[in-house]
């Protein structure tokens, strides 16, 4: 890797060279009750909009890469033939700026499964290769339990990776492009003073991360206690809403619709993101359903992220960034759901 | 169903068009109001069917038709006459609305037990048949609902579409907030107001969510509503039990799950 430095007062010059694309960042949402400031991702208009102290976004940045809903193709219907068409939806080179690392870790998760896999999934394929990510350190808040999933710092899948120090930048360079981009504002190599203020910033940044959740042995430990009567009180809470998946990261499941328009000479496949908690997510053809309660497909969500993923891929399917728990309304958090099934780890009985 | 005047082909098969008649009981028409709102695609949705009865929309009226859409809740005796006709015409007969579906906002004059005093109350000396507000399908038989107050108009296209090409018609089964989180509100919760979105089943796009208003549950009860945790949810949120159940009882969809929160004796029972 490439170490560079740049004053952060040539931060807005970077994002202006960067301008001629559309450049998604954290902005500012609005404010709760209490008056915190709430942040999501959105496309901005300018260097000034951009939040890059936000501690966590509401939601990912996932409808740049993943749309809620999204057309797989879309017919034209003639008497006897019909045209098809489809249409990636990658028209222009995107720029993500102040991805956090657990957010570009997830998108790393997401390639391992829609780009790398058998069947490729070429609607994020096309959004994906044509994205330019600058990632930004972050302001740990008290649900950020990423360290636990190894993803608080993030080796790959960027172009740029900047960690703010005093009064300056240290650039992680990933990219020709990126490299070539740094030559054009005022930037040097990094110094070994550059390189112990930046070891400094960094665990400076990990103290601050206090959620925590216990990995060693979890696939099989999900194995075990794959009766336990926590699932049920879990799912006694859950409200079957979806929303942990929708804000999530990595959640990538989804429906499929067919629709014809009422011209009734056009069509359209429609793919919408789903989430293994709504009720009909394991109801097949004929109307049974196979996980008919809440607890059991709360249970099947933590099962695919915490045990089937690790075991296909060696890695949880979580990174860690506590959206599903800040925005689940039953406050089902991850860490205290994986401690409750833990429980029994200190008692020896 | 007969094939009753040809739609021309979809995808070189004859399509049949389907004679339909919009009916109205006790309603603001609201809902029929808005299929006649999208004149972007009005003429498309006018040319898939073959209109033989709608007031709000024509002059001319007949009894012959297969798809009656009924909007309004009964409130008087002689409607109920008048649905039963309406039955013993169609071959399908779909609740529009949530008056129709549930009951609708007419339902709320059953929270009081003396209907002999709402009535002088509201209409004095002047003489006026009514009864407890009630769903359609309290009467006759139903075929499909339309849920919402009004109705969405896209989601009528997509239904009608459908039923002229004989093809299942599906509700949603996952609540509002799914569509809510899709349209990256902010949650109505996090800014001190109840919503009832979490158990009040989706396909209206989370039309009041986006618009910074609570939901109302105008489209009644998703399949898996979890009310015992959304009655948890509105006390930690600091927010009176009673706005709950002001809102849970607005539009009818939710009468049992009110009746049992208010516990025995409560108000809100309906007379079917
Ligand atoms: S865990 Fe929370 S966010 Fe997820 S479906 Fe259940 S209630 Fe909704
Ligand atoms: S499961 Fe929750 S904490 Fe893990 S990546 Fe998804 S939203 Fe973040
Ligand atoms: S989860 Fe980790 S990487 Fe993500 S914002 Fe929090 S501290 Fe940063
Ligand atoms: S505003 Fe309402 S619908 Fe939206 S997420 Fe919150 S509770 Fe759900
Ligand atoms: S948000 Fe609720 S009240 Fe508003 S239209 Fe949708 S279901 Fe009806």
């Amino acid at each position: 890797m490439i170490f560079k430095v740049f004053p952060a007062e040539e931060l807005a010059a970077l994002y202006e060279l960067l301008a001629v694309n559309p450049i998604v960042g954290p902005v500012l949402k609005g404010r709760d009750k209490k008056d915190n400031a709430l942040y999501d991702f959105a496309l901005t208009s300018g260097f000034a909009d951009l939040a890059l102290d936000y501690g966590q976004t509401m939601h990912s940045a996932k409808k740049f890469f993943l749309p809620h809903r999204e057309d797989l193709c879309t017919f034209t219907l003639s008497d006897h033939d019909w045209d098809k068409h489809v249409d990636y939806g990658a028209y222009q080179h995107t720029v993500l700026f102040g991805l956090h690392p657990c957010d570009i870790n997830a998108l790393n998760k997401l390639d391992k499964v829609l780009m790398e896999s058998v069947y490729p999934n070429p609607f994020y394929g096309a959004k994906r290769s044509n994205m330019f990510i600058v990632g930004h350190s972050c302001s740990p808040t008290p649900s950020c339990f990423c360290r636990s999933m190894a993803s608080d710092s993030v080796i790959r899948g960027f172009d740029l990776f900047l960690t703010r120090l005093d009064d300056s930048y240290f650039a992680e360079v990933n990219s020709a492009k990126a490299y070539h981009l740094l030559e054009k504002i005022k930037s040097y190599h990094a110094t070994d003073r550059d390189h112990k203020l930046f070891r400094h910033a960094v665990s400076e940044k990990n103290k601050k991360i206090t959620a925590q959740v216990d990995t060693s042995d979890l696939t099989k430990i999900l194995d075990m206690e794959f009766h336990a009567d926590v699932w049920q009180e879990w799912g006694d809470k859950c409200l079957s809403c979806g929303t942990c998946a929708n804000v999530c990261p990595t959640c990538y499941c989804y429906g499929v619709e067919e629709e014809v328009d009422l011209d009734l000479r056009h069509a359209r496949k429609e793919k919408l993101l789903y989430s293994c908690n709504l009720v009909d997510f394991a109801e097949v053809a004929g109307g049974h359903n196979f996980r008919p309660e809440s607890h059991t497909r709360l249970k099947y969500r933590y099962y695919h992220k915490h045990r089937g993923f690790v075991e296909a891929y060696e890695e949880s399917l979580c990174v860690g960034c506590g959206r599903c728990g800040n925005a689940c309304l039953a406050d089902i958090t991850v860490p205290e759901v994986i401690a409750s099934v833990r429980g029994g780890d200190n008692n020896g009985k | 169903m007969s094939i009753q005047g040809s739609l021309g082909t979809f995808l070189g098969v004859e399509m049949a068009k389907p004679k339909v008649g919009f009916f109205e009981l006790s309603s603001c028409e609201g809902c029929q109001l808005q299929l006649l709102n999208n004149e972007a695609t009005l003429l498309e949705f006018l040319s898939l069917l073959e209109v033989v009865y709608f007031r709000e929309g024509m002059t001319e009226k007949s009894n012959d038709y297969d798809i009656a859409f009924v909007e309004g809740s009964i409130t008087r005796d002689d409607e109920i006459e008048r649905l039963k006709e309406i039955r013993h015409n169609a071959k399908i007969v779909v609740a529009l609305g949530s008056c129709a579906c549930f009951g609708g906002v007419n339902q709320l004059k059953n929270r009081f037990h003396d209907l002999e005093w709402v009535k002088k109350e509201v209409y004095g000396d002047y003489p006026i048949s009514t009864r407890k507000a009630a769903p359609i399908a309290d009467f006759i038989d139903i075929d499909l609902e339309i849920y919402g107050c009004p109705v969405k108009k896209e989601e009528v296209e997509r239904i009608v579409s459908r039923l002229v090409l004989g093809k299942a018609v599906t509700h949603p089964q996952y609540p509002v907030c799914m569509e809510c989180k899709a349209n990256e509100n902010i949650c109505l919760f996090e800014l001190g107001e109840p919503c009832l979105g979490p158990v009040t089943r989706a396909g209206c796009d989370s039309w009041c969510p986006s618009n910074r208003l609570g939901c109302w549950g105008c489209r009644g009860p998703a399949p898996a509503a979890n009310f015992k945790q959304l009655k948890e949810i509105v006390k930690r949120y600091n927010i009176p039990v009673e706005r709950l159940l002001d809102r849970l009882e607005c539009f009818g969809g939710f009468q049992n799950i009110v009746t049992d929160m208010r516990g025995s004796g409560g108000k809100g029972e309906n007379e079917t």
